[in-house]
């Protein structure tokens, strides 16, 4: 290919926007359709196991967009550059820094949430939405797209555990982000009227429960069939 | 592609450089937030043995540090109950963790005690930190004992890494609850402490010394059991020490 070519197929194409339809199609995509958790069923046990209660949740969520966004940017920038034998070992010590990196913040700022999820923070590490992303698109594309399809992926888990959270919280301690729903209800209903918690809820069988009605709803709705 | 061997031991070589500079660069700025908080969080773990934990959670880290300095005065011992008066000693900067390592004769004892605002011989409560071994990794408390140096008024205990939802649960205030108000020593004076059992939902309110267990987490509650035993036993001679007068004066 002579240099002229090139000069040309640069000048034809104009630059693609910030937040193209593609890519915006890497943001929404696992949101609902290819999402991480109820499509392709990774990150199961971090979603039974955090999402007793919302504001764990929420912190977990934003920590786990903050590893998968920047270590996809990260492998992405460094791609072209890993050699081929040992790229997971490389992938690892860069989700394991920012990991780590993570746990430090909170352990500075919110040493409550730090006692409370520092082993499933560290436990991002293994979280297969991290890897996945890293060697399905990562190592194959450009930083920013790279970084959004990060974010998506990360965003398409967030709203998954969230909801668990949600729906966990309410009828297992018939509260929302702390604040006893449940109780102000019962309140208005009279003083003898009592909404009545649920036990399971509070246990990692109450998350498979919430799960699998999730999965069941989106997958009607989407038609979604494993094969 | 192919690279040579070279090239992967002097990339991996340069990317943990990288990186371990990454870390270490965070930790020392990160640092003395971190310091604060934990310095506040033992604080609150002390006061946790003596208030609720909700009005503990209502404080800002301001009210926290505010109330603990007229509230809490401190003391050090030894195992045999004297006062360790060495210069720079003191309660707070006393590391349960480092000492549990030496023998139960070299360590320093260090004692919270709980008096009224601006008051320190209005003594409320005596608070004494524990440590010990939990399923996992260390578990560690305060346990607040009422002026009687017998009745249990309140206990915290934290751990390193007990299994979320077992062994985690003697952070809960309702499992702690079940301490409040058993006693440490039997009728004839000798230290029997309080046993968490086997099992779950079992009433214990006519046993002193007994308390309802957590269901699967036994080695846990041995552990917390364990360590009770242990550290009232090292604290022993100071509380026989401060309650014998009384005593007297009853007789």
């Amino acid at each position: 290919m002579s240099a002229e070519t090139i000069e040309k197929s640069v000048a034809v194409k104009p630059a693609e926007p910030l937040l193209s339809k593609r890519r915006r199609k890497l943001i929404t995509d696992p949101l609902i359709d290819d999402n991480p958790v109820t499509v392709q069923v990774l990150g199961i046990c971090s979603s039974l196991a955090v999402t007793t209660q919302m504001q764990p949740t929420l912190v977990m969520a934003i920590s786990v967009i903050f590893v998968v966004a920047l270590s996809n940017f990260a492998i992405s920038l460094m791609r072209n550059t890993i050699p081929a034998r040992v790229r997971i070992i490389v992938q690892l010590a860069v989700v394991a820094t920012l990991v780590t990196i993570v746990s430090e913040i909170l352990k500075a700022f919110a040493y409550d949430m730090y006692k409370e999820l520092s082993v499933f923070i560290g436990l991002i590490i293994t979280n297969c939405i991290v890897m996945g992303r890293l060697e399905a698109f990562a190592m194959g594309n450009k930083p920013y797209d790279s970084m959004l399809d990060g974010f998506g992926s990360a965003l398409g888990y967030s709203w998954i555990i969230l909801t668990v959270a949600f729906f966990r919280e309410l009828w297992g301690s018939g509260a929302v982000f702390g604040i006893p729903v449940f109780q102000y209800v019962s309140s208005l209903f009279g003083p003898d009227f009592k909404l009545a918690t649920n036990g399971l809820m509070v246990t990692p069988v109450g998350a498979f429960i919430i799960l699998g009605l999730i999965v069941w709803v989106q997958r009607t709705k989407t038609g979604y069939v494993e094969h | 592609m192919q690279q040579s061997n070279t090239y992967i031991i002097v990339y991996s070589a340069v990317l943990t450089i990288i990186l371990g500079l990454l870390l270490s660069g965070s930790a020392q700025v990160l640092g003395p937030w971190q310091q604060e908080a934990i310095a506040l969080d033992k604080k609150k773990q002390i006061l946790g043995a003596v208030i609720s934990a909700e009005e503990i959670a209502a404080m800002s880290p301001e009210d926290v540090n505010a109330f603990y300095s007229s509230r809490i005065s401190s003391t050090v011992v030894d195992i045999t109950g004297k006062e360790v008066t060495t210069e720079g000693v003191s309660a707070e900067k006393v590391e349960i963790a480092k000492d549990y390592k030496k023998a139960a004769e070299e360590r320093a004892y260090p004692i919270f005690i709980y008096h009224a605002e601006g008051k320190p011989d209005q003594v409320e409560s005596y608070i004494f930190p524990m440590y010990g071994a939990g399923l996992w990794d260390a578990i560690w408390g305060y346990l607040a004992l009422d002026t009687d140096l017998n009745t249990i008024k309140g206990i915290t205990l934290a751990h390193a890494a007990e299994t979320p939802g077992l062994g985690a649960r003697i952070t809960e205030a309702k499992v702690q609850g079940r301490y409040v108000n058993k006693k440490i020593f039997d009728e004839s004076g000798s230290l029997v402490t309080v046993m968490m059992q086997k099992g779950e939902n079992k009433d214990y309110s006519s046993d002193p010394h007994k308390v309802d267990g957590m269901s699967g987490a036994t080695i846990t509650g041995n552990g917390v059991n364990n360590m009770l035993k242990a550290y009232m036993g090292c604290y022993e001679a100071y509380i026989k020490a401060k309650s014998a007068p009384k005593v007297v004066a009853v007789l």
